[in-house]
C-alpha cells in the first residue's frame, strides 16, 4: 500500500490538511499512543509565516449544515519559533526524525510576497527534519491585495521565482476560490511546482444569530475575523469537481482534500487522479480518523 | 493531566434521568485503565450520537460537542445536557441501549492540593449546566483526604428559574440563587459570592457557568486577592488542540486554548471573560 510521492516513501496515502491536526497539541492529549498510533503517512504543518501572528479575535468556529466555517486567521510563531521550538518538538514524536520509522514532515508556509515567500523557502531549504514544503497561495498579495493563488499568471511568476530557493519538493497548496483552478495548478506546474495540493476552504461567512423573537439589530458577521472558509461534507462534491479537473490539466502529483470522512471518499479523489488524500476536518471529530480511512482502502 | 485513548470509542447509554430542565446522560466507560477512563475533575469529552448525528435544524449537527464529565463513578461516565440547539437536543433524545461517540477525558481540570491553597476553604460556584464539572469536583474535596482540611466545601449555584434549579439535586449542601426568585436567593449567585468573601475571604475559588457569570466570580476574587480557577466554555471543532477555534484572549496579549490550555484557567491568566464565544449548541 506504499505510495512513491516527490522522491517519498510513504506508508499508505493518507495525510492530514494543513492547520487540521497539531500533532504538539495532541500528544499532550493523547500521550505516547499519538506517537503510537499516528494517523499520518506523512505530516503537514500549520502554515508558518515570517513573523509571528496571534491569528483573529475568537469567535472563529461556526457550524454549517454538514460543515464548519473557520476564522483561525493563521496563528503561529513565525519562521524562527517554528525552527527553533517546534522541529525540536515534532522529533520528539518522530515526526521529520532520521530513520525508517520516521514520520516525513512537510511544512506548510505562506509569505505576501515572492521574496517573503523566498526567505521562507531557504530556511526550510537548511533543514533535513523538512521532507517536502507547501506553499500556501490562498494570501493576498501586498502590492495588489489579490489572492496570489488565484490569478494563473501570478501564480506562475510567483512559483518561478521561488523555485530556486530550495532543492526540496515544492507542492503548490492551490485556492478554490478562483475561476479556473486547473489554469492555476497548470501555472504552478510550469512555475516549476513538484506537486499541487486542493482544495483549501471555500470563502464562507455567517452572521450572528438572531435573538428569540426573531430580530436582530445588524447584519454583523459573526466571525471575529469578518469572513472564513468552509469545509467538511458540505464541500465534498466541489473537491471531487475540482481535483478532477486539475488530474486532467497537470502530469504532476495531485494532494486531493475535501470533506474526506471515509475510505470511499478517498478512493474517489484517487479514482479521478490524486496521487495522496488529506484529511481535514473529519480528524476534529475523531483524530484517529485518518487510520481509519487508510486501513478501508484497498490499493 | 489525565490523556485520552487516542480515538473517539463507542460508549452504550446505560441511563437518562431528568432533573427538571436537564438530562443526566450515563454511559458505560469500564474499559481501560483505573476503572475506565476515569477524569480529573473539570476534564471533559466530545460527545456525538452514533446514529442520527445530522439532519436536525439547519442540517445540523455535525460536530461533536463538548461536556464536562459530571462523575465518573463505577464504570459509568455521567454527563449533564440541556437542549439548547440542534446537537444537545439529539444528545438529550438518546435512550439506554443507544450509542455514543466519546472522546476523553480532554484538557487541564481543576487543580487541587497546591501548597498555596492549604488552609483556604473551598467555596464551588456554578451556574446553569455549568454546575457539572463542580459535581465530581465535590465528591473528591469532600473526602477523608480533602486538601482543604475538616469540613465541606461551600456550595454556591445559581439558576436561570425553578426548572433548571433541580439541577441543585446534583451536589450537596447547595445555596442556590435563581434569576426570577422562585427558588432561594432572588438575584445571581455572585451576589452570594460576595456575601461568602466579605463573611470571609479565606477562601479559594473553582467555578463554573456561563461567561457573564465567570466574569462576574472573576472581578470579586480579583477585588479580595481570592484565588480562582475558572471551567471556561467556548465554541471548540476538536477539543485536542488541532483547529484553533475555542480561543481566549489572554492576560497580557495572545490566546490561551480552551481545549488544551483550559478549560480550567487560572482567573489572573485572564483580563475579561467575554460573553460571545459561545459553543455550538
Amino acid at each position: 500500500m506504499s505510495v512513491q510521492f516527490c522522491g517519498l516513501e510513504l506508508a499508505h496515502p493518507i495525510i492530514n490538511g494543513s492547520g487540521t491536526f497539531d500533532a504538539i497539541a495532541a500528544s499532550r492529549s493523547f500521550g505516547e499512543q499519538l506517537r503510537e498510533r499516528f494517523p499520518f503517512a506523512a505530516y503537514v504543518s500549520k502554515t508558518i509565516t515570517l513573523a509571528p501572528r496571534e491569528g483573529n479575535p475568537p469567535p472563529r468556529l461556526w457550524e454549517a449544515p454538514a460543515g464548519l466555517v473557520n476564522s483561525i486567521g493563521l496563528p503561529n510563531k513565525g519562521l524562527d519559533g517554528y525552527l527553533s521550538e517546534d522541529l525540536p518538538a515534532l522529533v520528539g514524536l518522530g515526526i521529520g526524525a532520521d530513520g525508517p520509522a520516521a514520520i516525513p514532515l512537510i511544512t506548510n508556509v505562506m509569505g505576501a510576497s515572492a521574496q517573503e515567500i523566498a526567505t521562507l523557502l531557504r530556511a526550510c531549504d537548511q533543514r533535513p527534519e523538512i521532507a517536502a514544503v507547501e506553499l500556501n497561495v490562498s494570501c493576498p498579495n501586498v502590492r495588489t491585495g489579490l489572492d496570489i493563488g488565484a490569478d494563473p499568471h501570478t501564480l506562475e511568476a510567483v512559483v518561478r521565482e521561488v523555485r530556486g530557493c530550495t532543492r526540496k519538493p515544492l507542492i503548490v497548496k492551490l485556492t478554490p476560490n478562483t475561476a479556473d483552478v486547473g489554469a492555476c495548478a497548470r501555472g504552478a506546474e510550469q512555475g516549476g511546482a513538484d506537486a499541487v495540493s486542493l482544495i483549501n476552504t471555500l470563502r464562507a461567512s455567517a452572521l450572528t444569530p438572531r435573538t428569540h423573537d426573531g430580530g436582530r439589530t445588524a447584519a454583523t458577521p459573526w466571525l471575529g475575523g469578518g469572513s472564513g472558509g468552509l469545509s467538511g461534507p458540505a464541500i465534498r462534491a466541489v473537491a471531487l469537481a475540482q481535483v478532477a479537473s486539475v488530474a486532467a490539466r497537470v502530469s504532476i502529483p495531485v494532494i486531493g482534500m475535501g470533506g474526506v470522512q471515509s475510505a470511499a471518499h478517498a478512493q474517489d479523489l484517487l479514482d479521478v487522479g490524486a496521487t495522496l488524500i488529506a484529511v481535514g476536518t473529519e480528524s476534529f471529530r475523531d483524530p484517529a480518523a485518518g487510520t481509519r480511512i487508510a486501513a478501508g482502502l484497498h490499493m | 493531566m489525565s490523556t485520552a485513548p487516542f480515538g473517539r470509542r463507542e460508549l452504550t447509554i446505560t441511563g437518562v434521568q431528568r432533573l427538571g430542565a436537564y438530562t443526566v446522560l450515563r454511559a458505560d466507560d469500564a474499559d481501560g485503565p483505573r476503572g475506565g477512563w476515569a477524569p480529573i475533575p473539570g476534564q471533559f469529552a466530545m460527545l456525538a450520537a452514533v446514529e442520527r448525528w445530522g439532519g436536525g435544524e439547519g442540517e445540523r449537527p455535525y460536530l461533536a460537542r463538548a461536556f464536562s464529565y459530571a462523575r465518573h463513578t463505577g464504570g459509568e461516565a455521567h454527563f449533564l445536557l440541556e437542549d439548547v440547539g440542534p446537537g444537545t437536543r439529539r444528545l438529550c433524545e438518546l435512550q439506554a441501549g443507544e450509542r455514543l461517540w466519546a472522546l476523553g477525558p480532554l484538557g487541564r481540570g481543576f487543580r487541587v492540593g497546591g501548597r498555596d491553597l492549604d488552609e483556604r476553604r473551598a467555596i464551588l460556584v456554578g451556574g446553569g449546566v455549568g454546575i457539572a464539572p463542580l459535581a465530581i469536583l465535590q465528591d473528591g474535596l469532600d473526602g477523608a483526604s480533602s486538601p482543604h482540611g475538616e469540613g465541606e466545601a461551600t456550595v454556591l449555584l445559581g439558576f436561570r428559574d425553578h426548572a433548571r434549579a433541580e439541577g441543585a439535586a446534583l451536589m450537596r449542601g447547595a445555596r442556590v440563587a435563581t434569576d426570577d426568585g422562585s427558588v432561594g436567593h432572588h438575584g445571581f449567585v455572585t451576589e452570594l459570592l460576595a456575601q461568602e468573601l466579605d463573611r470571609d475571604a479565606h477562601a479559594t475559588i473553582y467555578a463554573c457557568g456561563p461567561a457573564p457569570m465567570l466574569e462576574g466570580v472573576r472581578a470579586l476574587c480579583e477585588r479580595h486577592g481570592v484565588p480562582a480557577q475558572l471551567a471556561l466554555e467556548a465554541g471548540m471543532a476538536c477539543g485536542f488542540g488541532a483547529c484553533f477555534g475555542c480561543v481566549v484572549p489572554r492576560r497580557g496579549g495572545g490566546h490561551l486554548r480552551v481545549c488544551v490550555d483550559g478549560p480550567v484557567i487560572d482567573a489572573t491568566e485572564l483580563d475579561h471573560i467575554d460573553a460571545h464565544a459561545g459553543a455550538p449548541a
